[in-house]
């Protein structure tokens, strides 16, 4: 394994930057946090229509978030790459489609995380921020989310690492992300499959325990500056 | 594009590749479920055990599995495992459905460190004087757990282990990645054969829907009849 990295590594790190398009672990890298960014102002405005008072606004959000949460992700990006070329007219490249797709599906489940910590501040607040004169929006943006998004941090970490597995996904449409290396390193050897592929594994493994456990230090942290848990 | 043909997907030869992709999807999440409840269940106990040594195994097992993608999981058994093996036991497994075996493998692995950790906090949930009860009224660890935690336990973690069940259901879809001809490769099959796409992803998508439609409503049948209750 060491000498297949002593070889390959910057490939590995890389792809075939800067002499062709980005790719490996950076690229899975840099898929994973450009889906989740794009994905959390999506998540914010489907959490809020889901607790919309407005049935026109809950019920087709409610629908959509349950078909995406319904389907594989996998299902969303063949959609995305067949769909996205006939909508808009012109071929679009990997990157792109599999980035649609990470955003519309981390969408929906984020919109879900949102929702709950929303949900977890208490009436009080929404009521007290309304009649010292805030209007919905104000109140939403002012009291509601700060105080929402920071107990749902911890949450936000993890599907952080849900998003970096699920880049691995653009395996399948040739997207060059690491695990599309790994094999391209793999035919280039032939021989030793296990090695590269344990290699593979433990890439991955150290980029997402290493979050995880960041994680669950942020959810200790934050629940230690609380001081009457349960009544936040 | 062209109109919606959907006597493409009512009869003939597409129609049969989709069903038999669908029936293959729900094979394999069924034979995983078979393998991965026990060993979840072995897991967990595992991580709970008075040995540190044993806790550790279930720490690795669980830890080392879910963070690492279902993908690299199903590249590993496929195309790394056998690779090791002696060269008659690999020859055995290529005139078998090898695919199939390394599919279900990963997912029954990659199920069971999920199920693994709703099982340990169900039984977490249980308080700690019944173990101790029980311990006190002569039981063996083991036997405590069989008898007095579990049968409680288990009660609470059915609705997590239904929604684990919907991720597998889902889950299943990556095994086309190594050659699986379940429901998501049959799809594509169809699209690169008809180039009839938006037939062949729409049935493939009503099937997903229609399964998970079903499992969700088994959950919400599961929190009438059995409403949680307070300790």
């Amino acid at each position: 394994m060491w000498e297949i990295l002593q070889t390959y590594w910057l490939y590995y790190l890389i792809g075939q930057y800067p002499d062709g398009p980005l790719g490996g672990l950076s690229l899975t890298l840099v898929l994973a946090a450009l889906a989740l960014v794009l994905a959390f102002p999506v998540g914010i405005v489907l959490a809020l229509c889901r607790l919309s008072p407005y049935r026109l606004l809950r019920w087709p959000v409610t629908a959509v978030v349950f078909v995406v949460r319904g389907t594989p992700l996998l299902m969303v990006v063949f959609w995305a790459y067949f769909l996205l070329p006939t909508l808009t007219g012109h071929v679009t490249d990997q990157f792109n489609t599999m980035l649609a797709a990470l955003v519309l599906f981390d969408g929906a489940y984020l919109a879900e995380i949102i929702r709950a910590g929303i949900q977890a501040i208490p009436k009080g607040q929404m009521e007290s921020a309304r009649s010292l004169g805030f209007d919905y929006p104000r109140a939403m943006r002012l009291v509601i989310l700060p105080q929402a998004l920071r107990n749902m941090l911890p949450s936000l970490v993890n599907q952080f690492v849900s998003t970096i597995k699920e880049t691995s996904l653009g395996y399948i449409i040739s997207l060059g992300e690491v695990s599309f290396v790994a094999t391209q390193i793999n035919t280039q050897l032939l021989t030793r499959p296990a090695e590269v592929y344990l290699l593979l594994a433990l890439t991955y493994f150290v980029l997402c325990f290493s979050l995880s456990r960041f994680a669950f230090w942020l959810e200790r942290r934050l629940a230690a500056g609380t001081s009457h848990p349960g009544t936040r | 594009m062209n109109s919606f043909d959907v006597s493409l997907l009512l009869s003939g030869q597409y129609h049969d590749w989709l069903v038999s992709g669908f029936a293959l999807s729900i094979k394999l999440a069924l034979i995983t479920l078979v393998f991965a409840l026990p060993l979840a269940l072995l897991v967990a106990v595992l991580r709970l055990a008075p040995l540190a040594m044993l806790r550790a195994v279930g720490v690795v097992f669980v830890e080392a599995i879910r963070n690492v993608p279902l993908l690299a999981h199903m590249l590993f058994w496929y195309f790394g495992a056998p690779e090791v093996l002696p060269e008659a036991l690999k020859l055995w497994l290529y005139e078998r459905n090898f695919e199939a075996a390394s599919a279900v493998i990963a997912l029954v692995l990659y199920t069971a460190a999920y199920m693994s950790e709703d099982i340990r906090s169900g039984i977490r949930s249980i308080p700690k004087e019944q173990m101790e009860a029980s311990r006190a009224l002569g039981f063996s660890f083991l036997g405590a757990m069989r008898l007095v935690i579990l049968p409680q336990a288990l009660r609470l973690t059915v609705p997590p282990l239904i929604s684990q069940t919907l991720s597998l259901w889902k889950n299943t879809s990556i095994a086309m990645v190594i050659g699986v001809a379940e429901l998501m490769y049959q799809a594509q099959q169809v699209e690169s054969a008809s180039f009839r796409g938006f037939e062949s992803f729409a049935f493939a998508t009503g099937a997903y829907l229609m399964i998970s439609l079903a499992i969700t409503g088994a959950s919400a049948w599961y929190h009438h009849h059995h409403p949680v209750r307070s300790a």
